[in-house]
């Protein structure tokens, strides 16, 4: 194991993994405000638990292209 | 029955009836760990997503994050974004983890790096890390219990007598062997918990202002600061959030304990999946948030974040409502101080201890000094919480600036070939050396960014410059070998 390493997750998958952080964390300084209050929430807390739920939905899309990739490259290969 | 005497009691009782359960599955061991994976299958799609969001009703999550959303604000929100990012991550790091763990038979952390950096010093050293990210997440835990129960007696029932107390019965449900009937008190406390955050989350805002639209428009009214970053804060700003999500996010899977669960999937696309589900869970702490922002306005003058919402809860709901709060949050409590307990104290007499100072030690031996080091950790974590003055989230990001230190040699060790044994080594010492250093000068956050990820930063330079340096010499040795 010492020279064996892993092979690395495919690019599509590794891009569709960086939107939540994109949105959840880098931009913080874009969304991070209190209006408007959307659905009675404040901006901020709005913002959040919206990508809480279209996370799943990046990683949905990176798990097909993960998959796929898997099935085109046997491992071990 | 006085108030108190009401809350004490459902306390009391919900306690017994969970430790209850935790002792008498644990007598039974192998027929109720069986009943629990076939108990497992047959449940339904809801039960299993109420357990599930039960699960994300930690101590911290539930005082811990409603004390902060009370004491500081906007900077808070860090805990929503972590959690979700922090399932992301997994889906790039667990399932090759587990690919190199079967080959390889890995069942702790430590494990890992023994296999992949063939040094007893660093697999050591990674251990010494764990258990130093252990104790303040054990602190937290008994600060909790403490926290609660002083709440719920109306103070009659001191913290240290609450948190001594709750040791003493999590040392004895360890030695009962009652770790592996942690499955069925997790069933009772999730249940539990989830009625109790619904109650809370929503039941509050609707009493006190009549809906949680309601709140948040009186909230951003009277204090639109407190909303937003920095929120009651001086230097937790948007640098703070960026970079305590980044190191809370990679380190959630580096907890020994956390990491080793890896191993138990069934199979790599087993995680896969269920990283794509996982940040769903995160939805139910939105209750905690709703709690926590309310009680900003009910209560302006709390002596403690910490305490705030159950100060809250004991003006808005009967007495028995109050203890049946404490009692699931107090197993809450002990429930995970027990696993940590367990999982820190096999790290050290199995990982650290034996392959270091005892190598002829005897098994029967390794589980003799195992029991003594739970209650040796158990007395100092205990000791810790009496004197320690820190926020419940302080607590937790403390030791996520030891454990995420473990993140270079764990990532680089699975995608990068160059990286080698001396430049985890000298990574990790640097990283922990900057991180304690820091810490324990107060300098946390330093220029607005989070301490422990900056003491990541320099992990990851020194950890890559090592093995850069050291390539070299690695090759030819290896290549001796070959």
């Amino acid at each position: 194991m010492t020279r064996g390493v892993v092979k690395a997750p495919s690019r599509g998958a590794l891009a569709l993994g960086a939107i939540p952080f994109a949105a959840m964390c880098f931009t913080v300084a874009l969304w991070d405000r209190v209006h408007p209050l959307i659905l009675g929430l404040p901006f901020n807390l709005f913002w959040l638990m919206l990508w809480i739920v279209l996370t799943p939905c990046c990683m949905w899309g990176a798990y097909r292209i993960e998959t796929a990739a898997g099935r085109r490259t046997p491992r071990g290969s | 029955m006085s108030p108190a005497a009401t809350a004490l009691t459902v306390m009391i009782a919900l306690v017994a009836i969970g430790t209850g359960v935790g002792f008498l599955a644990g007598s039974r061991q192998r027929m109720s760990l069986e009943q629990w994976t076939v108990g497992g299958r047959g449940f339904g799609a809801l039960l299993v997503f109420i357990l599930m969001a039960g699960e994300v009703y930690t101590t911290f999550a539930f005082l811990g994050v409603s004390g902060w959303a009370y004491s500081r604000g906007g900077p808070i929100l860090y805990v929503l974004a972590y959690l979700s990012l922090a399932y992301v991550a997994s889906f790039f790091i667990l399932p090759q983890l587990w690919e190199v763990g079967r080959e390889h038979g890995m069942q702790t952390q430590p494990d890992f790096f023994d296999a992949r950096y063939r040094n007893r010093y660093l697999t050591g050293f990674v251990c010494v890390v764990g258990l130093l990210a252990f104790i303040p997440y054990l602190q937290l835990q008994l600060d909790g219990v403490g926290i609660i129960v002083a709440a719920t007696s109306f103070g009659h029932v001191g913290r240290i007598t609450a948190m001594a107390v709750a040791t003493a019965l999590v040392i004895a449900f360890v030695f009962a062997n009652g770790v592996r009937a942690v499955a069925w008190v997790s069933i009772i406390k999730d249940l539990v918990m989830v009625i109790a955050a619904g109650a809370i989350g929503i039941g509050i805002p609707i009493a006190h202002f009549g809906g949680i639209g309601a709140m948040f428009a009186a909230l951003a009214q009277a204090h639109p600061g407190h909303l937003v970053m920095p929120g009651a804060t001086a230097n937790l700003g948007h640098a703070w959030y960026i970079t305590t999500v980044l190191l809370t996010a990679l380190g959630f899977y580096m907890w020994p304990h956390i990491f080793g669960a890896t191993f138990t999937a069934k199979s790599a696309d087993t995680l896969r999946r269920n990283a794509i589900v996982m940040p769903l869970y995160t939805l139910a702490l939105a209750l905690v948030f709703f709690a926590g922002f309310a009680t900003v306005l009910i209560l302006p003058h709390a002596a403690s974040g910490d305490l705030a919402l159950l100060t809250v809860v004991r003006q808005t709901f009967p007495p028995w409502f109050l203890g049946f709060v404490g009692g699931a949050g107090a197993l809450t409590a002990m429930v995970p101080a027990a696993i940590l307990i367990l999982a820190a104290a096999t790290l050290f007499a199995k990982n650290l201890f034996r392959p270091l100072f005892a190598p002829s030690m005897t098994d029967d031996a390794v589980a003799r000094l195992a029991r003594a080091t739970v209650v040796l950790l158990g007395v100092v974590s205990l000791g810790l919480a009496i004197h320690g003055a820190s926020t419940l989230v302080g607590l937790l990001l403390t030791g996520y600036a030891m454990v995420t230190q473990c993140f270079p040699g764990v990532v680089l060790g699975l995608y990068w070939r160059r990286v080698t044994t001396a430049g985890v080594f000298i990574g990790m010492i640097a990283g922990v050396l900057t991180a304690l250093s820091l810490m324990l000068s107060g300098r946390d956050p330093i220029e607005g960014l989070n301490a422990g990820f900056v003491a990541l930063c320099v992990n990851v330079v020194a950890t890559v410059a090592g093995s850069l340096a050291t390539a070299a010499s690695q090759t030819a040795l290896e290549s001796d070998l070959h």
